[in-house]
């Protein structure tokens, strides 16, 4: 990878940093202790099912909030604001921004998920007082939310190249939504006939599948997750951002500078 | 070997919501520049500056024609290693300081670690910034973002620099530092392509000029040139509404506005031109010398091409 990548991505890191980004970790930290503390109050048997199921539930929508609202002006605000003239009349390609940027967001999430990753455990400490062997899949779970982290990431850098914040905004949290609800989706597809049945199956494969990704309610239930689901998962994830990505420098590499 | 070889560069902007609408920012431009110069880029608002800027930075594309920048295509990433560029009213990340800004660029140059902050510390003192070099840019006037601007356009030590209105936004001291740097700069051997619409700021700054109006170029060569066809000329004024033979004679070219005739004749032929005008008992009003500056060649060229423009529609 080249060196430029890495200084475009921890620049975008830096940003996010130094926009404050970070600081919806305190809200995090009150909503998840404040939980804690309320469900202590009741039954044993489902504060942990509860404590993981909206701990996890919170991480995920936390995060979707930050790659949203990050990735929808990484690359329009920066040809708004005229940044990028000094950055591309450089020894830069435009891919190689594209890609930075998007390692810088993704460094950003994968950051944040790590403390609130610890606030989950801190709290599931704090109401069953001991941790499980079973506990260890609610790592697999944020791993999991991680990779739908990266596609949300692909997918907000994808709209942002070619069209305004807002524009952006609402296309990527339209396919946050479709996507949560893929499954579901393919089995409507397999329902229908004729050319529907065509075009159904198409739409519903090409959304991102991010129910595939949502594990939290079968770990918070004390379940299993195979090792081939999780190989599975990380080369969809890897291959559907990767092709978002490609789309978004391919866009991107004709794009007039206003 | 020159430093810049534009090949008929050519833009059309498509404009509208459908981009159905063109609008022509620049006709073919042809236009070589020499290595080791200072060449000025001059014209009025809205001539094309910035659009042939921006397509030799590769921030827009042309609609046409190619260029060749330090002897290679100009699209080429390694050029971009050899150049700088300051940006027509620079804006940079706000959330960043000096220093910060002058280092994630230098590393985006390539410039190694080692020389990184020897390089920041000598372009920030060569701008004046040095004092405010930990200030986040967001807290800059507009004045010191164009010092940044201009310190990170040299931060790397290119060979050849593009300044777009380098000296918009500073007072007039500023204006004097940015003449004596982009001096300098020609003293290192380093190319300067500046553009400008302010004419005394090339005036005694360029070797070269081109003058580009409407998106066309008017003219090229050195500033003594270019104002040598309105060198030793005068403008002989007097009342009437026809022109003497006699002045005829004399090679004039004249205009008549209402009772008043203009007319423009070489110096060594002032005299002749009072005597002609008094053999005729016309009564004179004025003999000016003509300005011999850039301005009065620019005045010249710009109205040309409005009387022409006039006389077409
Ligand atoms: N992005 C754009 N879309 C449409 N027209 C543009 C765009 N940028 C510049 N123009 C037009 O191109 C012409 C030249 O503009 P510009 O290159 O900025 O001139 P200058 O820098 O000499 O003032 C102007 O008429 C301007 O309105
Ligand atoms: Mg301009």
């Amino acid at each position: 990878m080249s060196a430029r990548i890495v200084h475009i991505a921890s620049n975008t890191f830096r940003e996010a940093v130094r926009d404050r980004v970070l600081y919806n970790l305190i809200a995090f930290a009150l909503l998840l202790s404040g939980a804690a503390i309320f469900i202590g109050q009741i039954s044993i048997e489902i504060e942990r099912l509860v404590v993981v199921n909206l701990g996890l539930t919170a991480v995920s929508l936390f995060g979707v909030v930050i790659a949203i609202f990050i990735g929808i002006g990484l690359v329009s605000k920066e040809i708004e604001k005229r940044t990028l003239y000094t950055v591309l009349s450089r020894p830069v390609r435009r891919w190689e921004f594209i890609v930075g940027k998007f390692f810088g967001l993704a460094g950003t999430l994968v950051v944040n998920t790590f403390f609130m990753a610890i606030g989950v455990f801190a709290a599931l400490l704090y109401v069953a007082h001991k941790f499980s062997s079973s506990d260890a899949f609610i790592l697999v779970a944020l791993y999991f939310i991680v990779l739908e982290f990266l596609i949300l990431c692909s997918l907000a850098l994808l709209f942002s190249s070619f069209s305004s914040p807002l524009l952006s905004a609402v296309f990527t949290f339209a396919l946050f939504i479709i996507g949560s609800f893929a499954d579901d989706l393919r089995g409507f597809a397999a329902m229908t006939h004729g050319i529907a049945r065509w075009f159904a199956t198409a739409a519903a494969y090409l959304v991102p599948n991010f129910s595939a990704l949502n594990v939290i309610s079968a770990v918070a239930h004390q379940q299993s997750v195979g090792g081939q689901v999780v190989l599975q998962n990380s080369l969809y994830a890897l291959f559907y951002s990767a092709m978002v990505l490609s789309g978004a420098v391919l866009i991107f590499e004709r794009r007039n500078l206003k | 070997m020159p430093a810049i070889e534009i090949l008929g560069l050519e833009k059309i902007y498509k404009v509208g919501f459908w981009r159905k609408q063109t609008r022509r920012a620049l006709h073919p431009l042809h236009l070589t520049v020499e290595n080791g110069e200072i060449f000025g880029f001059l014209g009025p608002n809205g001539a094309g500056k910035t659009t042939t800027l921006k397509m030799l930075m590769g921030l827009v594309f042309p609609t046409a024609g190619t260029a060749r920048i330090l002897d290679r295509d100009w699209t080429e990433p390694e050029v971009k290693a050899q150049i700088g560029f300051l940006p027509e009213q620079p804006y940079f990340y706000d959330y960043l300081t000096a220093h910060e800004l002058l280092d994630y660029y230098g590393q985006l140059s390539g410039v190694p670690a080692k020389d990184r902050k020897r390089r920041i510390d000598e372009v920030l003192a060569r701008v004046g910034l040095t004092d405010v070099r930990g200030v986040q840019l967001r807290k800059f006037s507009k004045g010191m973002l164009q010092r940044a601007g201009i310190a990170q356009a040299i931060l790397h030590d290119p060979k050849l620099v593009f300044f777009d209105e380098p000296m918009s936004g500073l007072d007039p001291l500023g204006r004097r530092e940015v003449r004596d740097l982009m001096e300098q700069l020609k003293h290192e051997g380093k190319t300067v392509f500046f553009s400008t619409h302010i004419l005394s700021d090339a005036e005694a700054l360029c070797d070269r000029v081109a003058i580009i109006h409407k998106g066309e170029l008017r003219g090229v060569g050195a500033v003594a040139d270019l104002t040598s066809s309105v060198q030793g000329k005068v403008e002989v004024v007097w009342q009437g509404t026809q022109v003497p033979a006699s002045m005829k004679a004399l090679g004039a070219e004249c205009h008549i506005t209402g009772d008043t005739v203009r007319a423009v004749i070489a110096d060594t032929q002032q005299d002749a031109a009072i005597d002609a005008l008094r053999r005729e008992r016309l009564r004179l009003i004025a003999i000016t010398p003509l300005r011999t500056s850039l301005e009065a060649y620019f005045v010249e060229k710009l109205q040309h091409s409005q009387t022409t423009a006039g006389t077409t529609v």
